[in-house]
Order: C-alpha cells, then structure tokens, then sequence
C-alpha cells in the first residue's frame, strides 16, 4: 500500500467531489460534512461515471401526501440510471447487501507529517502549512 | 436487480463492433433547423414557436422525464441538450463502444404530433434534411430514419418516396406510435404501402410528449415511472391493432421494429391472441395466419431498456420464444436510461447469439 496525495483539504468543499487517478483507477474523492470519502468512479451496474451524478438526499414518505428530505449530502446519484449510493459506505440504497462501490482508505494528513514521507504526490508540491486528502492503494 | 459489475469486468473493452438501433440526435435551438425552412414556415416558427411549444412555463401536462430525459454526463461543454453536439456523441459513444453503425432516431421537432399537418411536413421535412446533412454527412457511421407526421398520410407517402429515391442513408421510417388512431386502421395505409416499396423497415419508438392519443389507455399518467410503463402496453395496442386489422395480410413485405419498448410482454401478447382466435377467427376471416405468426414474422425488438429479473436467464425463455434472429441491441444515447454494450446484456449467451443481438440481426433488417 502507497500513500497517494491526492488533494488539499480546501480543494474539496463540504458537499463537493473531485475526481482523481491513482495507479491507473478514476477515484472520487468526497467530502460530506467535512468528512471525507474516496469512491472509485464506477457505477456497479453499469459502469457510469459517479464523479459526474448528483450529491443528493433521500426523499422519503410515511405515506401519500407526506413527504421530506433526508440524510441531505450523503447520497450520490449515478448520472446514468440513477441508483443512489451513499457516500459514506459505497452502499447502493435500493440493494444495499449486493450491491456496493469500491470504497478506498482514505485520511486527511497535515503537510508537515507527510513531507517525512513515504507518499507520491505528482500532480503538486506538498508544504508543511496545508492539510491534504491521502489516498492508500 | 443484476449482480453487480464486478472490478475485474470494468476492463472488458467492447471488442465486438456493433449496430446501436437507438441513438437520439437532437438540435441545439430550433436555429439548426431554420436553413431547412421555408420562408413560410420559418416565420411561422419564428411568431408561434416550436412544436409542442408551452408558452410560457416551458413544462409538459404530463411527468415525461427524470433528469429532464438525459444522461447528467452527457451535456456538451458549448452548451445546448445533449445529443446535439456530434463531437460529443463520437468521443463520449461511437468511438469508446466501437459502434460501428448508428441508427439516428430523430425524434425533436420531427412534427409527428403536430395539429397543424402543413407545419408537421415542414418540420418532418426539414428535420429529415438536417439529420443527413447536419450527421450523417459528417459520420460514415450514421444512418437515418425517416421521420413522417402519420397524421399527414398523402404528405408522408410524398416524403419516404422522395427520401428513398436521395439517399441509401435513409434506412427506416419512424412514425409516432402515439397516433390519432390505433395504428392498423386503413387511414394510415398509403404510409404501409411507400414503406414497404422503399424496401425498408417501419420504426416505432415512444415518442410524444403532448399531442396524440395518451400513452395510457385510461388517461394521462400521473408519474413518470407510471409513464415509462406505457412504453411497452401502448405498443402491445398498436402490435394487435396493426395484425388484427390485417395490415400484414396487404403488406406482406412490411417489417417493423420496436425501439424501447421492451420485449418480455411479446409472447405473452401472442398466446392470448392465439387464443381468441381460435375461438373467434370468423370476426376477422381476413386474417389467414395466427396472430403469434405474424408477429414473429414481421416485428423485430429492441433491447434498451432491457428487463432485468432477479435471474437473468428467464430472459432467455423469452428471447427463445421471439427468435434470436429478431433482439436487436439499442444503446438510447444520451438518454438517462441509456443501456452500456458492455453491461446491459447480462444472460448466458453464445458468442454467436450475441453477435446477433449487437451486430448482425440489425444489420440483416436494414441491410447495412
């Protein structure tokens, strides 16, 4: 398992995703309420791309003519069909005992702790004063 | 639900070219149809807007779309609806799932629903013209349909003649099955006769948003789920009209694909017909055959959006029942309940059917 830099923290805001490459897989990174997930970009039914759906909640009802909004910000939605998943466990909503998104680890690390090392950062220069996103794969 | 995709299958490229019976190109403003206009109908446009036009509140009577009908990832950078971008549709479809022919369905401001039946022709007629010179001229791998307002029997008769006679692009013609009236009744008929003399097949695809007959025989429905239910019954009406009123007794060359409408009601559909007619074949001695025959001779299916049973292969009861040489795979790009070729056919099949059902069943019908 390498450590991956993928992000700073301020680069993804609560309720936003960034879409990220680590070896070679397209990984999304979110943040819900200041927690932060990463979810690998691949619907598991059909293969759409999850960074590109919406991040929702669940409508729900007690009955006909009730109706409210739940857990807003932990569902993403697949831009293709539509299954909802929630974020923090990759578990689709509709069959959530088979059906799942690849979750990766995921922690959020001060600069000053990663720069000892061992991590890969390509994409920027890490500085002790920021806090970053750090993938494990 | 299917068993999920699983990790090791997302690298599965599509190796096998196929044939995309669905492919929904539209405009990106009414302006990409004005060249195709008379001055006439340009100013019609112009002064009372477009087809199935809504004044002011820019919605439908009735829940028609989620997601406002389109895939969320399929919005072109430039802007305007998806599917209107050629680019777009090549980088984002032709080129990763290696389609090698796409059918277009043309299904925006063709007309087919308008009242008006002069500004029908005009829009059919200039949406057929924009669909050749504005896609197929700029994709080797695009075909057309042509889109004909039903209701305008002697214009469209006029437009498939003249169409078939331009072009070998034009490879189907697409009528709305949400018709005035049930299609098999003889008003329709001259259309049945330049469809089976141009040689090609006749393409039905839920269409409408307002106008026509409502999707559901008891009224408008009040969900979308509700609506996209419809798709599959109120083609079942229009299959049992178009045999009962002997439509392939007079045209017996006329074939006829179903796009989204499922195929999992089909034989069902057929054994109670059979039934009935054994018991009441002297209402319609102009039928010579079972109903069931000339279904499996003269409709072909397409898969998207495919059935999914918790148990995949009780579709292949079904696809035994039809014949493997009448499923043919529809991706419906860009739309939101778009079927993947990689994904969408999850049963147990051979490498032979298979190829049927992406490549070479389509490619038999509309001799591509």
């Amino acid at each position: 398992m390498t450590r991956h830099v993928v992000a700073t923290v301020e680069e993804v805001a609560p309720g936003t995703s960034k879409l990220v490459q680590v070896k070679g897989r397209e990984i999304g990174v979110f943040n819900v309420d200041g927690d932060f997930y990463a979810l690998a970009n691949r619907c598991p039914h059909e293969g759409g791309s999850l960074c590109q759906g919406r991040i929702t909640g669940l409508v729900k009802s007690e009955g006909p003519g009730q109706y409210s909004i739940e857990r807003k910000g932990e569902f993403l939605r697949c831009p293709w069909h539509g299954w909802e998943f929630d974020i923090r466990t990759g578990q689709s909503y509709c069959d959530p005992n088979s059906v799942k998104i690849r979750q990766f680890q995921i922690a959020v690390e001060p600069g000053e702790d990663l720069v000892k090392g061992p991590y890969v950062a390509e994409s920027f220069p890490v500085s002790v004063e920021e806090n970053y996103v750090v993938v494990e794969l | 639900m299917n068993a999920p995709v699983l990790e090791r299958d997302l690298r599965i490229r599509q190796k096998l070219t196929f044939v995309d019976c669905d492919i929904h190109p539209v405009q990106q403003s009414d302006a990409d149809l004005h060249p195709y206009l008379s001055a006439r109908w340009l100013e019609h446009l112009k002064s009372f807007g477009g087809h199935t036009r809504q004044g002011v509140i820019g919605q439908q009577t009735h829940p028609r779309m989620m997601a406002a009908g389109q895939r969320a990832d399929a919005y072109p950078k430039r802007g305007g609806p998806p599917g209107s971008d050629l680019q777009l549709l090549q980088t984002q479809h032709l080129d990763p799932n290696a389609v090698e022919i796409g059918m277009l369905v043309a299904l925006s401001r063709g007309g087919m629903e308008e009242r008006n039946l002069d500004y029908g022709a005009a829009l059919s007629h200039a949406v057929n013209s924009w669909q050749l010179h504005d896609w197929v001229e700029k994709d080797s791998r695009l075909r057309a349909g042509i889109v004909v307002p039903q209701e305008n029997a002697p214009y469209a008769v006029r437009e498939i003649e003249e169409r078939a006679a331009q072009s070998p692009a034009y490879k189907q013609v697409i009528i709305s099955p949400k018709s005035a009236e049930p299609l098999g009744r003889q008003k329709y008929w001259p259309i049945y006769a330049a469809v089976e003399a141009a040689g090609i097949p006749l393409g039905l695809h839920p269409a409408a948003t307002t106008g026509g007959n409502p999707s559901s025989g008891t009224g408008w429905p009040t969900f979308y789920m509700q609506e996209h239910y419809t798709f599959g019954t109120n083609m079942e009406s229009n299959v049992v009209s178009l045999v009962m009123e002997g439509v392939f007794e007079r045209f017996p060359g006329l074939k006829v694909s179903l796009i989204e409408s499922g195929f999992s009601w089909v034989p069902a559909l057929a054994w109670r017909m059979d039934k009935h007619f054994e018991r009441m074949h002297r209402e319609v001695p102009h039928l010579k055959r079972k109903p069931s025959e000339y279904i499996r001779d003269h409709f072909w299916f397409c898969t998207q959006p495919i059935d999914e049973p918790e148990k995949p292969h009780h579709i292949l009861d079904i696809i035994e029942w039809i014949g493997w040489d009448r499923i043919m795979f529809s991706s419906d790009y860009p739309h939101w309940d778009f079927d993947d070729p990689k994904y969408a056919l999850t049963f147990k099949m051979t490498e032979a059917q298979r190829a049927m059902i992406l490549r070479d069943n389509a490619k038999t019908l509309y001799r591509l």
